[in-house]
């Protein structure tokens, strides 16, 4: 079950003919694919395009109406090999993932479906997380595009066009046998918009249909000499077909402007942002009218030489907004201009930068730095030459920078990991630090203050992988770091059967909370929740012991601080050969709390007897030292200035959004720091024993107290500031 | 309008019903946010821009981003999130209204320092003041929790009080009737957030709220003993040291006795006759540092202050759970042979102390993590009698060395003020590295230790308080000592250049 439940989005699918869509950019793709007939749609989640998987998933009822099959893959690789049953049917399918780190994955089975090319039309939906947020290196998938030639879609950033887009892919994809990307960035991904809705459509042609109909072709086989074959069909055939299709159906739009000796030609993601930027220079408005001439590319590859030629040809200048390196498209553009012999002057990387995510305020300076040089009259006075300073240069505004701390993200509130890495950095005071070798998901976070762990990170379920070399005698072994999505989607191959079969001496921590969290709470095979659609609850245990581990523990509460140190000690210190396999199983508490609270609250209303454990820090014994905090960094652990004029230092304390999951009481006790902390236990409608032996407690602890309190010197509450 | 808030704190919710809020009005609204993992507790900038639907039903080219000079409203939905907003240039004196939350939810690097990292508010506030062309702030937290509601309720409230969207407060409401998410709470969250916001007006700037510290008095409590002491404090002290001598008798009696409480004024008396500063600044400083001194963290402490009944009730009312709810208490505790031979009479103590195989043998039995229920009759029993033995403390193993140590400390502070005041106030203040228990404990004290050694082979130069204070804050920087290390070898390095006299504690 996914962290965010999408049974009110879902109902949106439905929307027929002429009706208004209102929702999110990745929800109406989702729409889109349904209107196009789609048959099957695959993938693997991450940010941005999690919520297309996470809403089919919640689909099933319309999916299945439709007859349309979805399917939660393994990896981004079984995604794009999913892609498979279009190479010979016509059977529309689609696959989806995060890009450019699934696509890297899935190149292997992208190329081979490239070379054969398809029959069905096949849509690669890539979410391209890049720039502010990302959390991936930063990468551009056009390169993927141009190695493999399949056609890359890069629609304008607003719902209509998306939609449009998805439709025109796939018919893209049938008129030219090649599988299509279409590219959507991470803000076009989450945009709320509105876009007219259409009726979902039956796919025409079926997966029973073409099982029961099976066909081969061994030219579609990659194979020499089919495979010989197939590069050249690629240049001689497909290419000019996709070229002719784009130019016929007008993919790429041009949008007139009464400034016809220059131009910009632009990536259809950009286009939003370009119009902001002419707004800027009082050029263009909010409803789209330019006085720029615009050619908007909503296919970035392949190029159309002859509409590049005839919207240059006569114009002095003409900028290139291309989001990303190395500039592709400028280069093309270069040598399209050259072969032409047009002496239109190209602007583009050299105003805009080579680097980085092109926002509001990169691209307003860049169009300005063009339009200065390419022409200069068309801009009004305040834009030449501006005598205002930006608000960002007033001293009380810079004065800001030593204050704002910086807020990366952590762990969550009660999270099942932190114990983890605060066992690790115990043992780490005992044995000194080792090479830690960690692996993409939450526990990534590790890295960060207050645990500061970690040394590599080298792609998803390959934290393993990464610490291979490490495999000689040496007086410290190597921790290398894996989350339970990791271990399913490759590590137990790539990982642990590597380990075993290269009798690896170093430890593995395997990270499972029930769900692949960093994605949204998916589940995997090892999950433990029922599941009516998937099956789960295959132990990770069972699954390394398969592959040929022997040294193998599972600790089932993380929170257990001392039980981790203990175990993760052994595994550094035993004499056992071979990986040292320690598999540390908690709930992610993100979901666990979306599950249980709820049903805590009923269970607290209908006055049924429940615990709460909420956890607490005594103020006058804390000496406001803070070693627990760098030992956890939960949220819920945080300092207050209190009123104690003695302290000269914060107390710890610990706010209401505690889940009582005991971390830091486990820590303050495993690591000898002090007995501040308490958890309070709760009780919610007691029964009559529970009642019966609180008023004997009260009876004689109330005694005693009270008798204490007569001695003692009573103060009155003194008053505050 | 840009919305900046941290993962898990609602800008979603809050950026859905402007959505909608906008629609149900006929405006055609956009907004975009790329949460990705900054959902987990990280910061994330929201982004919405709206404008009235045209009638030819042209459709507007909408930014997916804040552009620096052209935002109206920024929400942040915490202080230093506003703060960020200020600093990245999107809230200008031209145009943008700026309202938030003046709730501090403190970062991870402002709560691992071991002295106080907390970043300061003054500083966003001001520069509010110059960059926001309105500016509304409160504790929206605080709205939030006392209405049951989420902080996304009373900034939606906020910004309806505000007045900065040509919206009426009913639409407002039927948002986030229509929207489901718990109606009730949010509706009290968000009417909460409204009248704040229509009581703040049309000021343009909000000043920030002052530090908490409480200032106790020497006016008499009417207990005859206690009364006899704060008198004595008023007549012999100067009035700038009266609060802190307050503080530091409250302190020490409660830790032990009246007695207790003499000794303390005549340990700070001893600093009156070099008191030298009008403010009373090195006598303020011993009665605050002395107090902390003798009120030393022990078992005896730690289980007087766990049993007594005003602490029953505090735990209570942090839980805040229904009255006729039971709390029970677990206290987290992990004694060591050290703690419990500190409680031996002295020469006892004393006498195990130097036998290490002996102490580590029994530290086997001694050492381990104890869950202790304190609202059980049996431990609360065991605690109640740890406390009692306050009465025995003087006679103590860990009395006797807390003295020793104390008097070297309080020797060398008068004798460096005899020649410098400024490094006298100084070695006072270094008592504020010790602190924790346990190991924590000793790495306080080994830091106090090494920067009073260096603190008196300074004394003599000109600058020898800047010294100090500059091992004081090193001291503060890491957990192990290695910056306070760095400044020691530094002045080691002049010592040598400069013979000064070396004198231990």
């Amino acid at each position: 079950m996914a962290e965010r439940s999408f049974k009110k989005e879902v109902q949106q699918l439905r929307l027929g003919e002429g009706a208004e869509f209102h929702g999110e950019g990745i929800l109406a793709i989702t729409k889109a694919l349904l209107q196009s007939g789609v048959g099957y749609v695959a993938g693997y989640q991450g940010a941005p395009i999690s919520h297309l998987m996470d809403v089919l998933s919640d689909a099933g009822e319309i999916l299945n109406e439709l007859g349309v099959h979805f399917e939660t893959s393994a990896s981004e690789a079984a995604a794009a090999a999913t892609l498979a049953a279009s190479a010979l049917y016509p059977i529309r399918g689609a696959v989806t993932w995060k890009s450019t780190v699934g696509t890297n994955v899935a190149s292997d089975a992208l190329a081979n479906l490239a070379s054969g090319g398809v029959n069905g039309g096949a849509l690669i939906i890539i979410g391209e997380d890049y720039g502010e947020g990302s959390s991936i290196m930063q990468e551009r998938s056009h390169a993927f595009a141009m190695k493999s030639q399949v056609w890359l879609l890069d629609p304008r950033p607003n719902l209509e066009s998306i939609v449009k887009a998805v439709e025109d892919g796939f018919q893209l994809s049938e008129a030219s046998n090649t599988p299509v990307m279409l590219e959507v960035r991470i803000r076009a991904c989450h945009v709320h918009g509105r876009f007219s809705a259409k009726e979902n459509k039956r796919p025409s042609f079926t997966l029973a249909q073409a099982l029961e109909n099976p066909v081969r072709d061994t030219n579609r086989i990659v194979l020499p000499p089919a495979a010989f074959a197939h590069e050249k069909e690629k240049i001689e055939r497909r290419l000019p077909a996709a070229i002719r299709f784009i130019k016929d159906r007008e993919l790429n739009e041009m949008f007139g402007g009464d400034l016809e000796n220059i131009g910009i030609i632009l990536q259809g993601g950009m286009y939003n942002g370009v119009i902001r930027a002419l707004r800027d220079v009082g050029l263009a408005d909010i409803w789209g009218a330019t006085r720029v001439p615009l050619y908007v590319m909503n296919v970035t590859y392949p190029l159309i030489d002859d509409e590049v030629t005839a919207f240059c040809k006569g114009k002095d200048a003409v900028l290139v907004v291309e989001e990303g390196q190395p500039n592709y498209i400028e280069q093309a553009l270069h040598a399209i201009l050259r072969k032409a012999d047009i002496a239109t002057r190209l602007f583009g990387k050299d105003v805009l930068p080579m680097a980085g995510e092109y926002t509001a305020a990169v691209l307003s300076k860049g169009v300005a730095d063009f339009l200065s040089a390419a022409a200069p009259g068309a801009l009004p006075d305040n834009v030449r030459a501006t005598n205002n300073p930006p608000i960002t240069t007033h001293e009380d505004v810079a004065a800001l920078a030593g204050v704002v701390p910086a807020r990366p993200a952590g762990f969550c509130v009660g999270c099942p990991e932190r114990p983890i890495f605060s066992a690790m950095k115990l043992v780490e005071k005992e044995l000194g630090p080792h090479h830690v070798a960690a692996d993409i998901g939450c526990h990534l976070f590790s890295i960060l203050p207050p645990f500061n762990i970690g040394a590599t990170t080298m792609g998803y379920g390959l934290g393993p992988a990464s610490a291979s070399a490490f495999n000689v005698k040496a007086r410290k072994r190597p921790i290398a770091m894996i989350g339970d999505g990791g271990f399913w989607h490759n590590g137990l191959t790539s990982g642990i059967g590597n380990a075993v079969f290269n009798q690896h001496d170093g430890v593995v921590m395997v990270v499972d909370n029930y769900y692949a969290s960093a994605t949204g709470g998916q589940d995997v095979p090892s999950s433990r929740a029922e599941n009516k659609t998937r099956s789960t609850q295959h132990p990770i245990t069972a699954a390394v012991k398969g592959v040929g581990a022997t040294w193998v523990r599972q600790i089932d509460r993380t929170y257990d601080v001392a039980k981790m140190r203990d175990t993760l000690k052994e595994a550094l210190t035993t004499g056992e050969a071979g990986p040292k396999i320690i598999v540390a199983s908690s709930e992610c508490m993100l979901n666990k709390q979306r599950r249980t609270k709820p049903l805590f609250d009923t269970a607290v209303k209908d006055g049924r007897r429940v615990v709460r454990e909420r956890f607490g820090v005594d103020e006058d014994v804390c000496t406001g030292d803070h070693a627990c905090i760098r030992l956890s960094g939960c949220p819920s652990l945080s300092v207050k200035r209190g009123a104690d004029p003695l302290k000269d230092d914060p107390v710890a304390a610990i706010d209401n959004s505690c889940v009582g999951c005991g971390n830091c009481g486990e820590v303050a006790d495993a690591a000898v720091l002090c007995p501040s902390f308490y958890r309070a236990d709760v009780i919610y409608n007691p029964g009559k024993f529970d009642r019966f032996k609180a008023s004997l407690r009260k009876a004689v602890i109330g005694f005693l107290q009270r008798r204490r309190d007569r001695a003692r010197i009573s103060f009155p509450q003194p008053v505050k500031a | 309008m840009a919305v900046l808030a941290m993962g898990g704190q609602g800008g979603g919710v809050l950026m859905d019903w402007v959505v909608a809020l906008a629609e149900s009005e006929g405006w055609i609204a956009q907004a975009t946010s790329v949460p990705g993992v900054a959902q987990r507790t990280g910061a994330t900038v929201y982004y919405v821009e709206m404008i009235k639907r045209r009638t030819d039903g042209r459709y507007p080219v909408l930014s997916l981003m804040p552009s620096p000079g052209h935002v109206d409203i920024v929400v942040g939905a915490e202080l230093m999130e506003a703060g960020r907003a200020i600093q990245r240039g999107f809230v200008t004196p031209e145009r943008t209204t700026l309202i938030t939350s003046s709730h501090r939810s403190f970062a991870v690097e402002e709560k691992t320092g071991l002295g106080d990292s907390i970043a300061d508010s003054g500083k966003v506030f001001q520069a509010a003041g110059s960059a926001a062309k309105r500016f509304l702030a409160f504790d929206m937290a605080a709205l939030a929790e006392q209405t049951g509601s989420a902080i996304s309720a009373v900034l939606f409230g906020a910004l309806a009080g505000s007045g900065v969207l040509p919206f009426s407060r009913q639409t407002y409401e039927a948002t986030i009737r229509a929207s489901g998410v718990s109606p009730e709470r949010s509706l009290r969250g968000f009417s909460a957030g409204y009248d704040a916001a229509t009581a703040a007006g049309n000021k343009r700037t909000v000043v920030a709220p002052a530090d908490p510290k409480r200032i106790e008095t020497l006016d008499p409590i009417g207990h005859a003993d206690f009364d006899a002491l704060l008198e004595d404090a008023r007549n012999r002290f100067p009035t700038g040291a009266h609060a802190m001598l307050a503080a530091g008798l409250r302190r020490v009696v409660d830790y032990q006795d009246i007695a207790y409480g003499r000794e303390y004024l005549s340990l700070v008396a001893d600093f009156l006759p070099l008191e030298r500063n009008s403010d009373a600044e090195l006598v303020k400083n011993a009665a605050k540092y002395i107090a902390v001194a003798m009120a030393y963290d022990d078992v005896i402490r730690v289980a007087d202050l766990k049993t007594r009944a005003k602490r029953f009730e505090r735990v209570r009312n942090e839980v805040g759970p229904s009255p006729d709810a039971i709390v029970n208490t677990v206290e987290f505790m992990h004694p060591r042979i050290r703690e419990v031979v500190g409680t031996l009479p002295a020469r006892f103590g004393l006498w195990m102390e130097r036998r290490p195989r002996l102490m580590a043998a029994l530290d086997r039995f001694v050492n381990k993590g104890r869950r202790v229920r304190t609202t059980t009759v049996r431990w609360f029993m065991l605690l109640y009698m740890l406390g009692g033995l306050r009465r025995f403390r003087r006679s103590m193993l860990r009395h006797r060395q807390e003295v020793a140590h104390r008097d070297a400390w309080l020797r060398a502070a008068r004798a460096a003020t005899q020649s410098d005041y400024a490094l006298g106030v100084e070695i006072l203040k270094l008592r504020r590295l010790v602190k924790g228990y346990s190991d924590t404990h000793a790495r306080g004290l080994s830091k106090f230790d090494r920067a009073l050694n260096a603190a008196i082979s300074v004394q003599g130069r000109s600058d020898a308080a800047e010294w100090v204070r500059r091992l004081h804050r090193s001291a503060l920087m890491d957990e192990e000592g290695v910056a306070l290390d760095g400044t020691i070898k530094t002045i080691e390095s002049f010592a040598k250049e400069v013979p000064v006299r070396a004198s231990a504690p």
